[in-house]
């Protein structure tokens, strides 16, 4: 099977344009016969939900969570991009776009890339008259700050709770739908596989988690928003009940994975207290604005009072090595620089695993009042948590598994290899590549779910002549028998080890061997050790309780078994990329000074896992990437 | 630290539910509250029994999922803190702690410590948006808004909507649940248009949903996890009475 992205022609700043009279449409009256299926209710899915709604079709919406406002985009703090050039610095559309191809090192699709810049600007009009309460200067115009990444000011915010603010705007425009009856909310339900019949999407098993009863939906459609796969690592920045079991189970009804080796390692959060750790907390990269990233000059001064050691004594490493952009270097660049310095044994804090991020210039520059304004629910989270005081010593920060650029391969329709499966937001792969910038994910998730998918889902309405099925189609009482199976053979092991510790394991085996440097023999003991893993799980995992009930434990397991299948595809695809590109760098392939080294000739490409069968390897298809208006070039900050 | 926990455990909402004692041993200071639970639940399970059932999601204090009334207080009574961020460091060796659900008739219980707030989704969708469709809005800076009223706006729309209120609250009131969405919007221009609809529709789906009246002791604001003020609460009865005497 050959890929086709359906990338339209012409050039680039015409092809959304063009694409968008090219779509056929479906009549008005029409649209109320279509029932669309959305599974996910965080930025993408719940703004998609809405406009679905808002344009006539009927929408039913389902999120694990006890409510749609609980989705993990809440937690993303700092801010969203958008091309406004509100501060006359000299951004653009073209500039936007140009940053996000060089800030996915030239893995991601162009056509995508620039459809997503174009249309950020709409987004924030879009959230404003939602009443977004975005920062806002004297004049009553909004404001901005940089972020990550970029060199001018194109982020804006609302505090340190942008993403709560952006999700809250959709879900209210959701709720406004859910009230005049267009959609229909399924909270704590959670999709437990994917319908497909005569080739086509037609619908979903799901599991009421209150009553534990296993049900079917019909639709015309199904939209996967189900967010990114980071908890595979056990600890990440990911919301507990992330997973990846909708992207998974769709993988293994023929739905092509893309690039799982591309997870991104945030290099701002706290770090690791102890064994018992349940999960990692992001401080907002906004905070490298202000505060300067530096450990010690020697080892033996690791173990001193921060403050008591001199300037002289100090290496502000991001400064030294990337003059340009200094602390505000990307993400996966200041993750590795961080790691560098940890390695060489000059790290901070508890094992040596923590560089400081220091605020005490900002404060003498602009006083503690400012700071305050601009970053303080970060500080008083901050302190929280280590029970320390950042106005006074400096953070103690570490790189943490946060993002994943990977996910289900889709086309330029947002439409997965199954004809009707639409995969948006952070779920699919298309716009980031090997690494995303800061303030990007929110720009996509609700550029898909606004702006994109309510017109592509249309054109596969208008031309593709369906019909719904009924839930006792054969096809549908075949998964709801193998989803009944499955949760009666997790509840009859009783073994001896309980999900959480084989989970951990599982997290502990992928962050060393593909976490922040990979290579090949470490990637090959991950695969070898991966199947007897999972093969433990099925021996020895105990899951307590029964199926017809609220039974957290088995929502768990049933996720973590996902994961421990998943984890095999990751370092598969971490392995054959033999080249270091954003998030994913294999040590063997470095330039002298310990920066990525890409491989254009053999990988400029995305590489979409097709499942072949439990017991098969999958089989790797490539889509090139191919560049008509950028050059790749060696992507560099210094 | 070595604790004891009573926990409040229910099988689901039909069945009675009682106080089950639990020893919690061998606990860091640096653990979340949560992560403590956790260290307990490992060790049901290894005996074969079942977990404590609570919700939580994203364990940063943004999410609004997790509950848990702790002794006697809702998140624990530390100012601006749910229970996920609240640190085992601010409990000593030998303590016990007392864990309950929210206890609301509004909020009807699940299991154990888990309630059902969906109340609290249908009073937004009684009124807590501003209608436009997606599409076809003016650009983000054709309204200026008064950086004062920005942030009093995102003073109020902070509401992580976990239900605190409701919980501590003596008579189950939900006002300032509700005074903060209505306040954040009717703040700013945007919101202005729908204000007095949103008031009158918000306040009835409160009452309709068995929430009790607010007799402003306070306590709500007391044990927000996002010090969300009272004083939205006295704009949403200027809010609702001005909407009344229009008569709309």
């Amino acid at each position: 099977m050959t890929l086709d992205s359906k990338i339209p022609s012409g050039p680039i700043a015409q092809k959304w344009d063009k694409h968008r009279f090219d779509l056929k449409l479906v009549n008005p009256a029409n649209k109320r016969k279509f029932e669309i299926l959305v599974v996910g209710s965080g930025l993408a899915g719940a703004s998609a939900a809405a406009t679905l709604g808002e344009l006539g079709y009927r929408v039913k919406c389902f999120c694990f969570q006890d409510s749609p406002r609980r989705a993990h985009s809440i937690a993303a703090q700092g801010g969203i991009n958008a091309a406004k050039n509100y501060q006359n610095d000299g951004d653009s559309i073209y500039r936007l776009f140009y940053d996000t191809i060089k800030g996915g090192d030239f893995r991601a699709r162009e056509a995508n890339v620039y459809r997503l810049a174009q249309v950020s600007v709409n987004i924030i009009d879009q959230c404003v008259a939602q009443g977004v309460p975005f920062a806002r200067e004297y004049g009553g115009l909004l404001a901005n700050r940089s972020f990550g990444g970029a060199q001018v000011s194109r982020t804006f915010y609302a505090r340190g709770q942008t993403g709560q603010q952006l999700l809250l705007g959709a879900y209210q425009a959701l709720c406004r739908q859910i009230s005049l009856g267009t959609v229909q909310m399924y909270p704590r339900t959670e999709m437990l596989d994917l319908v497909v019949i005569d080739g086509h999407a037609k619908g979903i098993v799901v599991r009421d988690l209150i009553s534990g009863r296993i049900s079917s939906h019909a639709g015309d459609a199904v939209v996967l928003a189900t967010g990114g796969y980071g908890n595979v690592f056990f600890l990440s920045t990911n919301a507990k009940g992330s997973n990846v079991t909708a992207t998974w189970r769709a993988y293994k009804k023929g739905a092509f994975f893309a690039n799982p080796c591309y997870t991104q390692i945030h290099p701002t959060c706290i770090p690791v207290s102890g064994e018992h750790q349940s999960k990692l907390t992001l401080m907002s990269e906004s905070l490298r604005n202000d505060g300067r990233v530096w450990v010690p000059k020697r080892k033996e001064d690791c173990g001193k009072p921060p403050t008591s050691i001199p300037e002289s004594d100090r290496d502000y490493y991001l400064e030294r090595k990337y003059p340009s952009f200094g602390n505000l270097a990307p993400r996966d660049i200041s993750s590795r620089a961080a790691k560098e310095v940890c390695d060489e044994g000059r790290g901070v804090g508890p094992g040596g695993l923590g560089v400081y991020l220091d605020f005490a210039d900002a404060i003498r520059r602009l006083g503690v009042d400012k700071i305050r304004e601009r970053y303080g629910n970060l500080f008083d989270m901050y302190e929280k948590i280590t029970g320390e005081n950042a106005y006074e010593t400096p953070m103690r920060i570490y790189p943490a598994v946060h993002y994943t650029m990977g996910g289900t391969w889709v086309d330029y329709n947002l439409m997965s290899t199954i004809p009707g499966l639409f995969v948006i937001g952070e779920a699919n792969f298309s716009d980031h590549g090997a690494n995303r910038l800061g303030a990007s994910a929110l720009m996509q998730g609700l550029a898909d779910g606004y702006f994109i998918l309510p017109y592509t889902i249309g054109h596969y309405f208008a031309s593709s002549k369906q019909f719904r099925p009924p839930t006792d189609h054969p096809e549908f009482r075949k998964s709801e028998e193998e989803i009944r199976a499955m949760t009666n053979r997790l509840l009859s092991v009783r073994g001896k080890r309980t999900v959480t510790s084989l989970h951990r394991e599982l997290g502990k085996l992928l962050w060393e061997k593909c976490g922040m440097a990979r290579n090949e023999a470490g990637l090959r003991e991950a695969l070898r050790r991966i199947p007897e893993l999972r093969d433990e799980f099925c021996r020895t995992v105990n899951v307590t309780g029964e199926s017809g009930e609220l039974n957290q434990a088995l929502e768990y397991a049933g996720r973590v078994a996902d994961f421990m299948e998943f984890a095999e595809l990751l370092c598969l695809d971490a392995l054959h990329r033999e080249e270091s590109c954003g998030g994913h760098f294999r040590t063997e392939h470095q330039t002298p000074d310990g920066e990525a080294k890409r491989n254009d000739d053999q990988f400029a490409y995305v590489a979409a896992w097709e499942y072949k069968g439990p017991d098969r390897q999958p089989e790797m298809h490539r889509e090139p990437l191919i560049y008509e208006e950028v050059q790749m070039s060696t992507r560099s900050y210094k | 630290m070595n604790l004891t926990l009573r926990v409040w455990r229910q099988k689901n909402a039909n069945s009675p539910g009682r106080f089950e004692t639990y020893e919690a041993r061998n606990i860091l200071e640096d653990m979340s509250f949560l992560e403590m639970l956790d260290v307990v639940n490992e060790e049901l399970i290894q005996r074969g029994q079942e977990p404590i059932a609570f919700d939580s999601d994203c364990r940063e204090g943004i999410c609004g999922m997790c509950s848990l009334v702790i002794n006697g207080i809702p998140h624990g009574g530390r100012r601006g803190t749910a229970t996920c961020q609240l640190h085992m460091r601010h409990f000593k060796d030998g303590d016990t702690i007392t864990i309950e659900p929210w206890r609301a008739r509004a909020f009807p219980l699940i299991k154990d410590l888990v309630v059902d707030r969906s109340a609290f989704d249908r009073i937004i969708q009684a009124g807590g948006f501003i209608s436009v469709n997606t599409g076809g809005t003016p650009d983000g800076n054709a309204i200026p808004v008064p950086k004062p009223d920005a942030d009093a706006a995102m003073d109020a729309a902070a509401c992580i909507g976990c239900g605190a209120c409701v919980a501590v609250c003596k008579n189950a009131s939900a006002m300032l649940f509700v005074a903060a969405k209505v306040s954040h919007l009717n703040l700013l221009p945007q919101g202005k248009v729908e204000k007095d609809r949103r008031a009158l529709n918000m306040v009835r789906q409160m009452d309709a949903e068995g929430f009790g009246n607010c007799t402003v002791t306070g306590s709500c604001e007391a044990v927000c996890p996002k010090e969300i003020s009272l004083s939205f609460i006295a704009k949403l009865n200027r809010d609702y009475g001005l909407a009344t005497l229009k008569g709309k």
